[in-house]
């Protein structure tokens, strides 16, 4: 677990201690992004009100200790923040607020920006505007429900 | 961090202090070149003559079929294109398993770039590598057949014998990786039918950077490391001979105490086994339950990723391994958990707990406690769990 040491004691402390870990019920937005063959899935719920601004952000996230790091940090990263500037939010800004990622781990940045994008999707979606700017979010899931209903589970 | 509980003895092992004893005179007393003329020097030759017969007993082999080299790797290296160099003429076929150690498959996938031609056997669900399988992968061309005898990740003890004779009735060369089994399991390199024997001596409380490669009376081989006249003109280089030392008195250890020591480790093994399984929804063991090795437990927790699982374990003081592809540093997860049949998601999901005779069952309690609350915490952080937990509310 060679590029685990290097995490900074940021990442490691976002990993540790997630800011804003769960559920948010009927949320105005919510986005999954990743595929479990690569080992990351986040999952983004963002409440936002009328004057599009995030009033609250929280995820769930299957992945590494970068990954969890980086959803931790984009949820924080989007609080408070207008849809657009919440759009602005970029994979760099999440690594930088990190204190950096192990070169093998920015991925997992990226991911973290395209579930910020998948969530405002929905949102936009739901009430049927747009979004200048933002593309749809692609996800894909999996090969193991298939696997479970062979083991007879 | 006061607690440290070492769970990755498939990884490397602590050399044991009368190891380490035995070693000592030979980096700073007898520190001599065994290949020198004068008396002194010829007397460290000696012993390491006598460390050679030591290994040799220890598989049922002569002393003068064991030849010391820098490790397992070197070991799979050397036999692997040793015959295939020395057999060039006779064919350029090669049959090995899916689930080897990278020693082996990378030597292969690199041979297969020299006009080589390989054949990766598969595994049934619990790493068993079938004697039918391998009949059939035959062909006039074979010139070895390399099977490893118990996996690293997954503990599974494949049956040598048997495979081995399968070879032998075609007359075909049989190697096999035994770096996890050495020193661990009784071997009889003539009753199991094996030509070639690849060991280690870190897997067994030895030092790091020493391995030997046995080659029966007979074999046709290639060298691979060219140099100096060397165990006798087959390996140059000069003889690590504290390492030979530590490693003959690591064997002797290993037998001495193998029987005591493994159904010991078993015992723990099982205990560890039956409580996660019972304790821990959607959980797999992976490898044979009974066919594996004494000191190997391996799991897969359903909806969980391993490299947070293992710095999670870390903080609990818990050292342990993972075949999740965050470890490794690549996108896949490990090619033994792929090989018998898992999907990617569960493959990433895996952790691999290797004891020794250090461990304790208050370590064991100890790591199940652990595993349940970490399971249960990522769990509670994992979308794929959400997604499932809901999907059965439903139905």
């Amino acid at each position: 677990m060679s590029q685990v040491t290097e995490y900074s004691e940021k990442v490691m402390d976002h990993f540790t201690n997630p800011r804003n870990m769960g559920e948010i019920e009927n949320a105005a937005g919510v986005g999954t992004v990743g595929n479990a063959k690569c080992g990351d899935i986040m999952r983004m719920y963002l409440d936002i009100d009328e004057s599009g601004i995030v009033r609250e952000a929280k995820f769930k996230t299957f992945g590494c200790g970068a990954a969890v790091a980086t959803s931790s940090m984009a949820t924080e990263l989007v609080k408070g923040k207008t849809v657009q500037e919440a759009l602005e939010v970029t994979n760099k800004a999440v690594m930088e607020a990190l204190d950096g990622l192990p070169p093998v781990k920015v991925h997992c940045s990226l991911l973290a920006e395209q579930a910020i994008h998948a969530a405002l999707w929905d949102y936009a979606e739901k009430n049927g505007i747009t979004i200048e700017g933002l593309k749809p979010p692609v996800n894909d899931i999996d090969e193991t429900e298939e696997f479970y209903r062979m083991q007879g589970e | 961090m006061d607690k440290l509980i070492y769970m990755d003895n498939a990884a490397t092992t602590r050399v044991l202090p009368e190891v380490l004893e035995a070693m000592k005179p030979y980096f700073t007393e007898d520190f001599w070149n065994p290949a020198s003329a004068y008396k002194t020097a010829g007397e460290t030759a000696k012993k390491i003559e006598e460390a050679r017969e030591v290994i040799a007993k220890a598989i049922g082999a002569q002393g003068k079929e064991i030849f010391f080299t820098a490790g397992g790797s070197e070991s799979d290296n050397w036999a692997i294109k040793g015959v295939a160099d020395a057999l060039k003429d006779k064919g350029n076929h090669i049959i090995t398993t899916k689930i080897e150690h990278h020693a082996v498959l990378h030597t292969c996938e690199f041979l297969e770039k020299h006009g080589y031609e390989v054949t990766y056997l598969p595994v049934d669900e619990n790493g068993l590598v079938s004697p039918e399988e391998l009949e059939k992968a035959i062909k006039p061309t074979t010139i070895l057949v390399s099977i490893m005898f118990a996996n690293n990740e997954i503990g599974t003890i494949e049956p040598i014998k048997e495979l081995g004779k399968i070879a032998h009735d075609h007359g075909i060369y049989f190697h096999t990786d035994a770096v996890q089994a050495f020193g661990h399991e009784k071997i009889d390199v003539n009753e199991m039918n094996i030509d070639l024997l690849s060991s280690s001596a870190h897997k067994l409380n030895g030092p790091k950077g020493i391995g030997f490669l046995y080659i029966r009376k007979g074999v046709k081989l290639s060298n691979l490391i060219h140099g100096g006249g060397q165990e006798n003109g087959r390996r140059a280089g000069t003889t690590n001979s504290a390492g030979v030392i530590g490693y003959a008195k690591a064997t002797e250890i290993a037998l001495e105490r193998m029987e005591k020591r493994s159904s010991y480790e078993k015992k723990l093994r099982d205990k560890l086994i039956d409580r996660v399984l019972a304790e821990i929804p959607y959980t797999r063991l992976n490898g044979h339950r009974e066919q594996r090795l004494s000191n190997n437990v391996s799991f897969c927790f359903r909806f969980i990723e391993g490299e947070s699982l293992l710095i999670m374990l870390n903080q609990k003081g818990i050292c342990a391994s993972s075949g999740s592809a965050c470890t490794s540093g690549s996108l896949d997860p490990s090619h033994v958990l792929l090989a018998i049949g898992l999907p990617h998601e569960i493959a990433h999901g895996s952790v691999r707990l290797t004891l020794s005779e250090d461990t304790t069952e208050e370590d064991i309690d100890y790591i199940a406690e652990s595993l349940k609350q970490i399971v249960d915490r990522l769990r509670s952080m994992s979308p794929l769990y959400e997604d499932f937990v809901k999907k059965h509310k439903e139905a």
